[in-house]
């Protein structure tokens, strides 16, 4: 089911089904090119997938941006252990509501795009981990699983092909930090979703200690098409180093909100005036999260004509992240969106390293006084002070997630902040004895 | 404990999908499709788990205190969430929450004498284009205004007062 209509500025190639009846069933899918690309896959070589998948420059979706052809390369061709194919489907970047739509609209093509991967790196078991509050998305891709078992598009033998995959859908419990990667990998394996050290990566050492390839399920979902129309074809749809078309979901401040498949590289002004109808009330833009909670704000005079693509937001030192296009008018408290920000990551920290637990607390406690009125002028530095401490000394990006809207938020919205305490004049009093109070 | 022969059959099923000595890999879908049973994860289901995938007490116990969809104590039988966050909170979640607690007459995390409503404050769950959003139990319900929340409350209320 679609949520939103669709624009016709949007290039359709992961949701080109969408529209179909029934879009979901195997019927439909094997009616509109459907396993089409197994088979030519079946007839390429590993090296031949991988290097499709390289030259159609996909990046991954999940939000880090790695190359994903990459990636699988680093996959070991000689393993003593089975391989896994891992399916990050734990989709919970604040801001982001992609996977959902691929997954209920069009399984098939992330099953397609799952057996492809198990074909270049030699695996022949999957797992999807998918998100405990998407428990109806579960019970729709248990469905879809059983289709393709029915149908022999999963199983053994597939099609008369010899090759062997198996997959199972995996229920999460509720726990954004299982998003990832290793963290997910433990909590695949029954324990706490706690990361682990890097390296060995997944793709030498993950599930079960052994070689794993894992990405989000956008990324799967791209493959189909990469290998049915070349690996060129995609690459030309985006911008050099960008390949292809995103999901992306606006949220926030805008009149048409929904997700909509871009090419890489769309002006930023024109999704949000001409794909997004423009801010209700034609308020005046304020603020853009461009890709997720975890992304540095961009103010509105940086988001002007940005192309959206890895590199060009990279360059404005932010990024592209999961795809989770948050606007903000004019009368956004900044303060307060920050608050619920640190909320969210100070509930999701999971409490493993000590510069993100206490650092996620601590920016929370400071941001809700500033908040409300009664902190220190002192705060704001101290906050920014704690937050570039967090940076980099954690296991995983939780803690980079969290510190990196802190610092972009005072960066860009200081004057904010200082006017939520601007009733307190510095070294007076009022402020000492707050202070004193506060410690 | 014996559960519906469904269940058992969604269990055995869990258990037979990882590979031979890694079944300690079921223990949070089986945890989860459990306690929708059960209403919660009882002491009793704790033991049961560990006894089926031949795991200690405390290895099961230690994962539920980490995943927040995991309850020790049984919540309403309609769990109504409200996100408030960004995307939410940028649209109107944080008054949804507030509406939510006066019209339950609950605060976050609290469940009705009756048990048939609880209610929570949840992080994102991925409805943010569609925002605010709201789950009861697994299902989603999207641009909630005050108007459709009390709506969608009523009619389940009215649906157990027949049932009384």
């Amino acid at each position: 089911m679609l949520y939103n209509e669709p624009s016709p500025l949007e290039t359709k190639v992961l949701t080109r089904r969408f529209e179909l009846q029934n879009s979901a069933s195997i019927d439909t899918y094997l009616a509109s090119d459907g396993y089409k690309a197994f088979m030519k896959a079946v007839a390429m070589t590993p090296d031949a997938i991988i290097g499709e998948v390289k030259t159609s420059n996909l990046r991954g979706r999940g939000g880090a941006g790695f190359p994903t052809g990459m990636k699988w390369s680093f996959v070991p061709k000689q393993s003593d252990k089975p391989k896994y194919i891992v399916v990050n489907a734990d989709e919970s970047e604040p801001g982001t509501c992609k996977d959902r739509i691929l997954m209920e609209n069009d399984p098939h093509q992330l099953i397609e795009g799952i057996l492809i991967a198990g074909l270049a790196v030699g695996s022949h078991l999957g797992y999807v981990y998918i998100r405990g509050e998407y428990r109806y998305l579960i019970d729709l891709f248990e469905v879809a699983i059983a289709e393709a078992y029915a149908k022999g598009w999963l199983g053994k033998n597939i099609n008369g092909t010899g090759f062997d995959f198996d997959l199972v859908a995996h229920s999460g419990a509720g726990a954004y930090e299982c998003g990832e990667e290793s963290a997910l990998l433990e909590s695949l394996e029954g324990k706490r979703g706690v990361p682990r050290i890097r390296p060995p990566f997944p793709a030498v050492a993950g599930l079960y200690q052994s070689p794993t390839v894992l990405n989000n399920v956008e990324t799967f979902c791209a493959v189909p098409a990469i290998i049915l129309n070349g690996g060129q074809w995609f690459a030309d749809l985006g911008t050099p180093r960008n390949g292809g078309t995103r999901m992306f979901c606006l949220s926030g401040h805008i009149n048409k909100p929904g997700v909509y498949e871009l090419p890489m590289g769309f002006n930023l002004t024109r999704m949000i005036y001409e794909v997004g109808g423009g801010i209700p009330g034609n308020k005046k833009l304020k603020a853009v999260i461009p890709g997720g909670s975890s992304c540095p704000v961009l103010t509105a005079a940086e988001c002007q004509d940005l192309p959206m693509d890895y590199d060009s937001v990279a360059k404005i030192k932010s990024m592209l992240g999961s795809g989770g296009v948050v606007i903000m008018d004019e009368t956004t408290d900044m303060v307060r969106a920050m608050l619920r920000i640190m909320k969210f990551y100070q509930h999701e920290s999971c409490g493993w390293c000590i510069p993100c637990r206490e650092g996620t607390t601590w920016l929370r406690k400071m941001l809700g006084r500033v908040d409300e009125g009664v902190g220190v002028n002192s705060d704001i530095d101290l906050m920014y002070e704690v937050a570039k401490n967090m940076l980099g000394r954690t296991f995983c990006p939780l803690g980079d997630a969290a510190a990196m809207p802190t610092l972009s938020f005072i960066e860009k919205f200081r004057g904010e902040f200082e006017a939520k305490l601007s009733a307190v004049v510095p070294g007076s009093f009022e402020e000492q004895s707050r202070l004193v109070q506060l410690v | 404990m014996t559960f519906s022969p469904e269940l058992e059959q969604r269990i055995s099923k869990l258990i037979g999908s990882y590979p031979a000595g890694r079944q300690r890999s079921a223990l949070i879908p089986m945890l989860m499709y459990c306690q929708d049973e059960v209403g919660c994860v009882s002491e009793e289901l704790i033991q049961e788990c560990a006894a089926r995938l031949g795991l200690s007490r405390l290895q099961v116990d230690e994962v539920i205190g980490y995943y927040s969809m995991l309850h020790k104590k049984p919540i309403g039988k309609h769990h109504v969430q409200v996100c408030t966050n960004i995307s939410c909170l940028l649209v109107g979640g944080e008054e949804l929450m507030a509406h939510a607690k006066k019209k339950l007459v609950l605060g976050h995390k609290e469940t009705s004498a009756d048990g048939v409503f609880s209610l929570e404050e949840v992080e994102c769950m991925g409805a943010c284009s569609w925002a605010p959003a709201i789950q009861i139990g697994y299902e989603f319900h999207h641009n909630v205004t005050p108007q459709v929340f009390d709506k969608l409350i009523d009619d389940i209320a009215l649906v157990h007062r027949k049932v009384q």
